[in-house]
C-alpha cells in the first residue's frame, strides 16, 4: 500500500471515494489507470466519443444505453468521480463488510437492479412501458425473430410482472420478477488487477 | 438414391479386392517393354512380347496412388450416403456409420484374404491424416470467445488430464495387482503410459458428435479447446513414460526433468507455430502478382511448422493451431477474396476427407489377429475412464466457476464429461509402444474403448441432454421476463467489462491491438489493404447485423392486440430464440461447423458492399477526424449514441452512403419510440431496401435528423 500511496496523489479526493463506494486503493488505483487509458486526449474527462472507441461496446447491442448510463442527465463529460460512482455498481457484494446502512450500498442488490431498469427506462418515468420492453428486446434479438414474436415475447413478459394491470412494469414488479436471480452474482465484475 | 447405392456397391466390391495387398511382392514398376531386350535382373514375370500388344494392364505401375485413391474414394462415398440416409443422421452420429463401414469394409478384406487388413500406420495418421483436421480447427477457431475461456481451457486441459492421467494409471496398476494371476507382469510404468494414451479426448470424435448437438458456443468452445490443447499434454507424457520405461531406473531427477520437458514442449510448439505464422504473413504480402498460388502457402507453411516441431520433438499440435491463429488476420487481409475462400473451401475439404479416412480405417483396424482380451482389464479400464472424468470435470468446474461469471452448469459438466469420447489418437499412440508381452491387451483394450465410447456415448449423449433439460424445466420454470432481464443483465455485464477492461485480459488485448497496429500489420499486410482499419471492420460487423436485420421488415401491428396465454411449443421457442440470440452475441461467429462454410459464406456476401471503399479507407478514416473535430463542439442527439451516428448526419458525400447509412439506420431501428407511427413508416419502408438503394435510405435519414 505504501508504494500506490503516492500515485494515489494523482486521484482527486481518492480517500472519500474509496469510502463512498467501497473500492480498495488497488481497485481505484487500477480504474483510474484505465481511465487514463479511455481518456485519449487527456482532457481529465470522458465523452460519449471516448466510450465509443472501445470497439466492442460498439458492437454490443445495448452500448448505446451502457454508455449513457455513464452520464447523468444533461452532461456531456464524466469525471473520474462519476466514472467510479457509476462502477461502484457492479462491486461484488462483499458479506464481511459490517458498516451499516447495507441498502445505500452502491452495490446493493437494490442499486443493482435500479441500474438496469433505467436501461430500460429511458424516459425516466419510473415504469417499463411496452414501447419501452419492445426497444429493448428488438436491440438484443436481433436475427431470425419476426415482429409477432417479438410483441407476443414483451406482451407474456408485461403479463408475467404486471401485477397492478396498468400495462407497464414498475421498478417493484421488476424486482420481484428477478427474486429468484442470484443478482449479486450475476451483476458482479471481479475487479481483480 | 437407389442409384448411389448401387454405385456405391459397385465401387465398393472391387475395390476391396483391389486394395488386398498382393501376397508376393511387387513386381518392378518401370519395366519398359522394350522389343527383342532380354531383362536381366531374374524376376520370373518380364514377359519379352513377341508381337505388339493392343490391350495390356500394369497394375503394379500405379499401385501405390491407386490404392490410396480407392480408399479416399470410399471414405467419401461413405459420407455422401450418410447424409443421403434419410433419418439415421439424426440418431447415429457420422463417426458411429463410418467405423460401421470400416468393419464391414475391414470384414470383407479379412474373409477375402483370410489374413489382417491394412492398419492405419502410426506414421500415415501423425503425418498425413492429423494435421488436417487440427488445421482447419485452428483457422476457424473463434479467436474472441476462445482468449476469453483460456483459463478455463487450460485448466480444463492441462490439470484435467493430469488427474485423469494419474488417475487412470494408477487405479489400473490398482487392479493388475489384484489380478495377478492374468495381469501380473503389467507394472506401473505400463498401467501410466497406459493411461496417458487413453485419458486423451479426441477433437475428431467430439466434434463429430457435437455437430448434430445443440450445444451453445461456450461450451462448445470449452470442449473443443480442451481437446485440442490436452493432446498436446497427453502426448508430451506418452513420450515421456515412453522414455521412462527405456531407462534403466528411474529417479526424482528424471521426473523433474519430465515436468520440465513438458512445458518445453508445449511452448515450444507455440514459438515454432509463431514464427511459421508470421513468415506465412509476410510471404502473402508478396502474392497480388501470382494470386493463384497465395492458398497454397498457407498450407505450406502450417504443414511446414507441424514437420518441423515434429522434427524437434516439440508439440505439433500446438504448432499448428498456433500457425494458423497467427498467420489468419493478416492472410486474409492480404490476399483476395477468391483466394480466401479457396484457403476456407480446400481446408473444409482436407479435414473431411482426414476425418472420414479416419474412422473408417479405425473400423477396418478393428478387424486383426492380434486381439487379447482380458475381462477385469478391460471392464475396469471403461469404468476408470468414466469415473475419473467425470470426478475430474466436476471438481476443476467446482473450483472455476468462483472465478467466472457465467458458471458452467451441470448441464454443461455432464455433456464435458459425457461428451469426452476417444478416437484415432489413442489408437495410433497404442501401436507405437515398444513391444512387450501385453501389448496386444492394451491394443484390443484402446480399441473397446474408443468403440465404446464412440457408439455408446456418442449415440447416448443426445437423448441424456434432452433428459437433462426437459428435468430441468420441470423443477424450475424461468419466466420469460426472467429470461429477458438476465439477458440484459448479461449484455450490460459485457459492457461494463469492457469499459473496465476486465480483469487485464482488455489490457493485453489492448496492448497487442496497438503493437499491432503500429508493427505488425504495417510490416505484414500489402499497402494498399491497410487501411482496412478496426474501424472498417466495426462497420462490416454492423452493417452484416443491419443485413441481416433488414431481411425482417417490422410490419406494424398493433400493440394492443388481445392477449392471450402462450402456448408451451411458443414458450419453447421463444426460450430458444433468446438463448440463441445472446450468444450469438458473444462471439462473432456462430458455432464452428466441421461440415459447412454458412458464417464464411454469410461474411463473403456482407464483404461485398465494402470493397467500394477499400481504396477510400484512408480518406474515410480522415474524414472521420474532421468530422469529429467540427461536432465536438454542438450538442449531441441523446439518442442513439454513436460515432457513426454522428458521422452519418453530417456527411455529405454520396459515395459512403452505403458504410455510414446502414449503422445509423441500424441506431434508428433502435429508437422508434421518438418518432410518431407517421414517420416511421418512410424509414422502415426503407430498412427493407437492401444497401444497393442506399440513395433512399440517406434521404430518410437526413429527413429524420432534421426533425429532431
Amino acid at each position: 500500500m505504501g508504494s500506490s500511496s503516492s500515485n494515489m496523489n494523482h486521484i482527486p479526493n481518492a480517500q472519500e471515494l474509496m469510502q463512498e463506494t467501497g473500492f480498495s486503493a488497488a481497485h481505484l488505483l487500477r480504474l483510474y489507470e484505465r481511465f487514463e487509458f479511455l481518456d485519449r486526449d487527456g482532457k481529465g474527462e470522458l465523452s460519449p466519443d471516448d466510450f465509443e472507441a472501445v470497439r466492442e461496446l460498439a458492437l454490443n447491442p445495448i452500448g448505446g444505453r451502457i454508455i449513457e448510463a455513464f452520464f447523468p442527465q444533461g452532461q456531456e463529460t464524466v469525471d473520474f468521480a462519476s466514472f467510479v460512482r457509476v462502477l461502484a455498481h457492479f462491486r461484488p457484494n462483499d458479506p464481511n463488510r459490517k458498516d451499516g446502512a447495507q441498502q445505500d450500498q452502491a452495490n446493493s442488490r437494490t442499486r443493482k437492479l435500479k441500474f438496469a431498469f433505467q436501461l430500460y427506462d429511458q424516459d425516466r418515468d419510473g415504469k417499463i412501458s411496452r414501447n419501452e420492453l419492445l426497444q429493448v428486446l428488438r436491440a438484443m434479438l436481433g436475427i431470425q425473430v419476426t415482429e409477432e414474436q417479438l410483441q407476443s415475447i414483451a406482451e407474456r413478459a408485461i403479463q408475467e410482472a404486471d401485477l397492478d394491470r396498468d400495462g407497464a412494469i414498475s421498478f417493484d414488479e421488476f424486482k420481484k420478477s428477478l427474486e429468484k436471480v442470484n443478482i449479486d452474482h450475476k451483476m458482479s465484475v471481479r475487479f481483480l488487477k | 438414391m437407389a442409384a448411389l447405392w448401387t454405385l456405391l456397391f459397385c465401387l465398393v466390391w472391387p475395390a476391396c479386392l483391389a486394395l488386398t495387398p498382393p501376397a508376393e511382392l511387387p513386381q518392378p514398376h518401370n519395366l519398359p517393354p522394350v522389343l527383342g531386350m532380354n531383362s536381366s535382373d531374374g524376376s520370373p514375370s518380364v514377359d519379352v512380347p513377341m508381337a505388339l500388344r493392343v490391350f495390356s494392364m500394369d497394375y503394379h505401375h500405379v499401385q501405390a496412388p491407386f490404392e490410396i485413391v480407392l480408399w479416399i474414394m470410399l471414405a467419401s462415398l461413405a459420407k455422401l450416403g450418410f447424409h443421403w440416409s434419410g433419418r439415421v443422421p439424426a440418431v447415429v452420429p457420422e463417426s458411429c456409420l463410418l467405423i460401421m463401414v470400416g468393419l464391414l469394409v475391414g470384414g470383407v478384406i479379412y474373409g477375402v484374404r483370410h489374413s489382417a487388413p491394412p492398419t492405419l500406420s502410426a506414421d500415415a495418421f501423425f503425418l498425413f491424416l492429423l494435421p488436417p483436421i487440427v488445421l482447419d480447427a485452428g483457422y476457424f477457431l473463434p479467436g474472441r470467445l476462445f482468449f476469453e475461456n483460456l483459463g478455463t481451457i487450460l485448466w480444463y486441459a492441462v490439470l484435467g488430464t493430469l488427474w485423469n492421467v494419474l488417475g487412470i494409471g494408477l487405479s489400473l496398476y490398482g487392479v493388475c495387482l489384484l489380478a495377478q494371476n492374468s495381469l501380473g507382469d503389467v507394472s506401473l510404468l505400463h498401467c501410466l503410459l497406459f493411461g496417458s494414451l487413453i485419458a486423451a479426448v479426441d477433437p475428431v470424435a467430439v466434434l463429430s458428435v457435437f455437430q448434430e448437438m445443440h450445444v451453445n458456443d461456450q461450451l462448445h468452445i470449452l470442449v473443443f479447446g480442451e481437446s485440442l490443447l490436452n493432446d498436446a499434454v497427453t502426448v508430451v507424457l506418452y513420450k515421456l513414460f515412453e522414455s521412462f520405461l527405456r531407462l534403466p531406473t528411474v529417479s526424482g531427477l528424471d521426473v523433474l526433468l519430465g515436468g520440465c520437458r513438458v512445458v518445453v514442449v508445449g511452448l515450444g510448439g507455440l514459438f515454432v507455430g509463431l514464427f511459421f505464422g508470421l513468415l506465412a504473413a509476410l510471404t502473402s504480402r508478396f502474392t497480388s502478382r501470382a494470386q493463384v498460388i497465395a492458398p497454397l502457402f498457407v498450407f505450406l507453411y502450417s504443414y511446414l511448422s507441424y514437420l518441423t516441431s515434429e522434427m524437434l520433438h516439440l508439440s505439433g499440435i500446438m504448432a499448428i493451431v498456433t500457425c494458423a491463429v497467427t498467420m489468419k488476420q493478416y492472410v486474409e487481409a492480404n490476399v483476395s477474396e477468391r483466394s480466401n475462400t479457396s484457403i476456407q473451401y480446400f481446408l473444409k475439404m482436407w479435414s473431411s476427407v482426414s476425418e472420414t479416412l479416419i474412422f473408417i480405417f479405425l473400423g477396418v483396424s478393428t478387424i486383426q489377429d492380434v486381439h487379447m482380451w482380458s475381462w477385469p482389464f478391460v471392464c475396469s479400464t471403461l469404468l476408470l475412464c468414466l469415473i475419473w472424468r467425470a470426478s475430474g470435470v466436476l471438481l476443476l468446474t467446482a473450483v472455476v466457476n468462483k472465478l467466472r461469471r457465467n458458471a458452467v452448469t451441470f448441464r454443461d459438466q455432464f455433456i464435458i464429461a459425457y461428451g469426452g469420447l476417444r478416437g484415432a489418437i489413442c489408437f495410433s499412440l497404442v501401436f507405437l509402444i515398444d513391444d512387450f508381452p501385453k501389448k496386444r491387451l492394451f491394443i484390443t483394450t484402446t480399441i473397446v474403448v474408443i468403440l465404446f465410447t464412440v457408439f455408446v456415448q456418442g449415440m447416448t449423449i443426445k437423448p441424456l441432454v434432452e433428459l437433462l433439460d426437459v428435468k430441468r424445466k420441470k423443477r424450475a420454470l424461468p419466466t420469460v421476463s426472467e429470461e429477458i432481464h438476465s439477458r440484459l443483465i448479461d449484455y450490460l455485464l459485457a459492457g461494463i467489462e469492457d469499459v473496465v477492461g476486465y480483469w487485464g485480459q482488455h489490457y493485453w488485448k489492448d496492448k497487442f491491438e496497438q503493437f499491432n497496429r503500429k508493427y505488425l500489420r504495417r510490416f505484414l499486410i500489402r499497402e494498399d489493404h491497410q487501411a482496412r482499419s478496426s474501424i472498417l471492420r466495426v462497420y462490416q460487423e454492423l452493417e452484416r447485423r443491419e443485413q441481416r436485420g433488414d431481411e425482417e421488415t417490422p410490419p406494424l401491428v398493433d400493440p394492443r392486440s388481445h392477449s392471450r396465454p402462450l402456448l408451451p411449443g411458443e414458450m419453447d421457442s421463444i426460450r430458444r430464440i433468446l438463448s440463441r440470440n445472446l450468444q450469438s452475441f458473444n462471439n462473432k461467429t456462430p458455432a464452428y461447423s466441421r461440415h459447412t462454410l454458412n458464417q464464411d459464406a454469410n461474411k463473403d456476401r456482407m464483404r461485398k458492399p465494402l470493397h467500394r471503399h477499400q481504396s477510400l479507407g484512408e480518406r474515410y478514416t480522415f474524414t472521420q477526424q474532421a468530422e469529429d473535430g467540427e461536432f465536438s463542439g454542438s450538442g449531441r442527439p441523446r439518442k442513439g449514441l454513436s460515432r457513426s451516428h454522428t458521422v452519418c448526419s453530417i456527411s455529405p458525400r454520396p459515395v459512403f452512403q452505403e458504410t455510414s447509412v446502414s449503422p445509423a439506420s441500424a441506431q434508428t431501428a433502435e429508437t422508434p419510440n421518438s418518432s410518431s407511427t407517421s414517420r416511421e413508416d418512410p424509414v422502415s419502408v426503407q430498412n427493407q431496401t437492401t444497401v444497393g438503394g442506399a440513395p433512399r435510405k440517406h434521404l430518410s435519414f437526413v429527413l429524420e435528423n432534421e426533425e429532431k
